[in-house]
């Protein structure tokens, strides 16, 4: 076991916030993927040894979901959503230009950049839509996603940040996103505490949001 | 037209503060959950009952009844359905993000209401954005009191945990919702016996309610039960979140009576179709729904019963709208991929029939129809979903097979000559045989 003192903390403290150990598992993962920027083999036998299950029950559960990537997968992931409202509205043409511009094809990364297709993401009234490490961008235009992809190799923005985002290469919304978010994701996984914020890794960003 | 607004009146009155604890009490915040602390479980669920207030994340089913049914032993769990991944839906993250609160008290009533202690908030994967403002809402009640241990001062304690998915579109089904809250794989569970009411959450009595159905709960508290019904002029009661995406030249959420028509809805309050192109079909209730189309349906009222009637379901209010520039098989192709791609893998007809129906589709779109593929693609629905028929008949542990015949069904019944067009395309490529139908 290799987790450092305050992630052991970070990873009692989910564990303390379930009835049973085991419902600890899926943000557990999540834990193991802000230690290594992604699942590592390592990681899961650490989460496996930490509840109290075999590497293999972890595994089965890992392999489930789309969002425990178990390969390096580099520092941003862009989900292009291509189910139906994103595809009526030409989110392929969109994805064709992500790829074209990273020079990535999609379900694959260079190491820096990962392009993946990603079915709905709720972001439909504001199709075709993005997620860049889980953060979204509405009313995405093939000009915009080779602008986006410009800004993420040539600027390598260390957390990602919805509203930037979205003033920088958005357009329509699904509905009126009102209020600034003053937090941001620091890997391709979701920002949310304890996994892993920008508030979380920065003092100066209201320590301690979240639980 | 505008529509009398219940669970978006907040955070359209006020929306840079909607999300915060201090916006929410000094609107009247908070009140209906004391209000609830003050009556019996009984009196509680039949207010809910009287309502008429149903699930709002597909399955329209009485929200009081459900809660009826949950019984000894304890403990009982509340688990909050906030996985929306339904295509087409958008609408509870706009009331994660925009008024967390109103889904706190809307737990506290539903968790006094049904003797739970324990409840869990399910957010999807994909939502961190929700997730943070909800669990920045839960910081905030702890701290004032309204959570944790003897809530508003009462000897009642209430714990509430948000979780985030990783996903995995199933685990909006509830059952598999329980078995992804207890660390496993998002597979379905067998009904009967896994009723969530009598062996849910670690196999106790559980309670599965969607955001937007929780969200009603403090207004009907605070108004009553006759308020809510008045509020639609339609044997379906309340306020209905309406998603609407595709070729509309106002998409967005926007929360409307029962009973209005169609026509209403997609040339009304979204704004009619962009460009003022014709309008060709919509699909009603998310992917899952079979679709309507203007000859037919534009003039029907949307409600339960007649959404039933006409072959199809509101189920969570998500209104996708196509105009006459689509093309309906590249559009059901990429329905029925959703499900390939989200099948869980349990069923047979379900993982196999999927895929298989998406490699028809798209051998279709890619030049190398047959002539028998319409019939195929017939039999192979069959054999998901018996007699293509409304509500399904599925051959699987789950809806999301039968779901997935919806988009083929649709395609057969209204636009039969664009799809024979494509299943007339033969040998313009050869077609590869092995795995490809």
């Amino acid at each position: 076991m290799t987790w450092s003192p305050e992630t052991l903390e970070r990873a009692d403290a989910i564990i303390s916030k379930y009835p049973d150990r085991r419902s600890a598992l899926m943000p557990m993962l999540y834990l193991a993927m802000r230690e290594d920027g992604y699942l590592s083999e390592e990681g899961m036998r650490t989460v496996a040894e930490l509840i109290g299950i075999t590497p293999a029950q972890v595994q089965s559960v890992a392999s489930f979901y789309v969002m425990y990537k178990q390969e390096p997968i580099g520092k941003y992931l862009i989900s292009m959503c291509t189910s139906i409202s994103c595809f009526l509205m030409g989110a392929d043409d969109v994805l064709a230009a992500l790829e074209q511009a990273s020079g990535v094809p999609a379900g694959e990364t260079d190491g820096e950049i990962a392009v993946e297709h990603a079915e709905c993401i709720g972001a439909c009234g504001g199709a075709p839509a993005c997620l860049v490490n889980y953060e979204l961008i509405e009313g995405l235009s093939a000009e915009k996603a080779t602008e986006l992809v410009q800004w993420l190799r040539n600027g390598k923005p260390e957390t990602i940040n919805t509203d930037e985002m979205q003033t920088l290469f958005g357009g329509r919304t699904s509905f009126d996103w009102a209020i600034k978010e003053d937090n941001a994701a620091v890997g391709p996984y979701p920002a949310f505490p304890p996994f892993g914020t920008a508030a979380e890794n920065s003092p100066a960003l209201e320590p301690g949001r979240g639980s | 037209m505008s529509y009398p607004k219940v669970i978006t009146k907040l955070m359209e009155e006020h929306p840079s503060d909607s999300h915060t604890y201090q916006r929410y009490v000094a609107s009247g915040g908070y009140e209906a959950a004391k209000a609830s602390l003050a009556k019996t479980r009984d009196e509680l669920v039949e207010i809910v009952k009287d309502s008429g207030l149903i699930g709002r994340g597909g399955a329209l089913f009485s929200t009081g009844m459900k809660w009826s049914f949950l019984a000894p032993p304890r403990p009982s769990y509340l688990v909050v359905n906030g996985d929306e991944s339904e295509p087409g839906t958008f609408k509870d993250r706009q009331l994660l993000e925009r008024d967390p609160h109103q889904l706190i008290e809307g737990i506290i009533i539903a968790a006094f209401a049904n003797e739970v202690h324990e409840a869990f908030i399910y957010i999807r994967g994909e939502y961190p954005k929700p997730a943070r403002r909800v669990q920045q809402a839960v910081d905030d009640a702890y701290s004032e009191g309204l959570l944790g241990k003897g809530i508003f001062g009462t000897d009642y304690d209430l714990e509430v945990t948000v979780h985030l998915g990783a996903g995995a579109y199933i685990c909006g089904e509830e059952t598999a919702l329980l078995n992804s809250l207890e660390g496993k794989r998002g597979e379905p569970r067998l009904k009967p016996p896994y009723f969530p009411a009598a062996k849910g959450l670690y196999m106790m009595p559980t309670i599965v309610n969607n955001v937007e159905t929780i969200a009603n709960l403090p207004h009907i508290i605070n108004h009553g039960p006759e308020w809510y019904k008045e509020l639609s002029a339609c044997e379906d009661t309340g306020t209905f979140l309406a998603s609407v995406s595709g070729h509309v030249k106002k998409p967005g959420n926007y929360e409307l009576p029962h009973g209005i028509t169609w026509r209403e809805l997609i040339y009304d309050v979204a704004g009619g179709i962009r460009d003022d192109n014709d309008l060709k079909a919509w699909i009603p209730g998310g992917a899952s729904a079979p679709w309507f189309v203007p000859s037919l349906h534009l003039d029907d009222p949307i409600t339960k019963a007649d959404c039933a009637a006409a072959g199809s379901m509101l189920g969570s209010g998500a209104i996708i709208v196509m105009d006459h520039t689509t093309n309906v098989v590249a559009a059901a192709e990429r329905l029925v991929r959703f499900f390939a791609e989200e099948s869980c893998g349990q069923c047979t007809p379900c993982r196999e029939g999927t895929t298989w129906l998406d490699m028809i589709l798209q051998r279709m779109l890619n030049g190398g129809g047959r002539e028998v593929d319409l019939d195929l693609l017939h039999d192979v629905s069959d054999g998901i979903s018996i007699g293509l028929g409304w509500p399904p008949k599925q051959t699987t542990i789950c809806p999301l097979g039968p779901s997935a015949v919806s988009a083929v069904k649709s395609i057969l019944e209204h636009f039969r000559d664009e799809a024979e067009a494509y299943a007339r395309s033969a040998n313009q490529v050869p077609v590869t045989i092995g795995g490809e139908g």
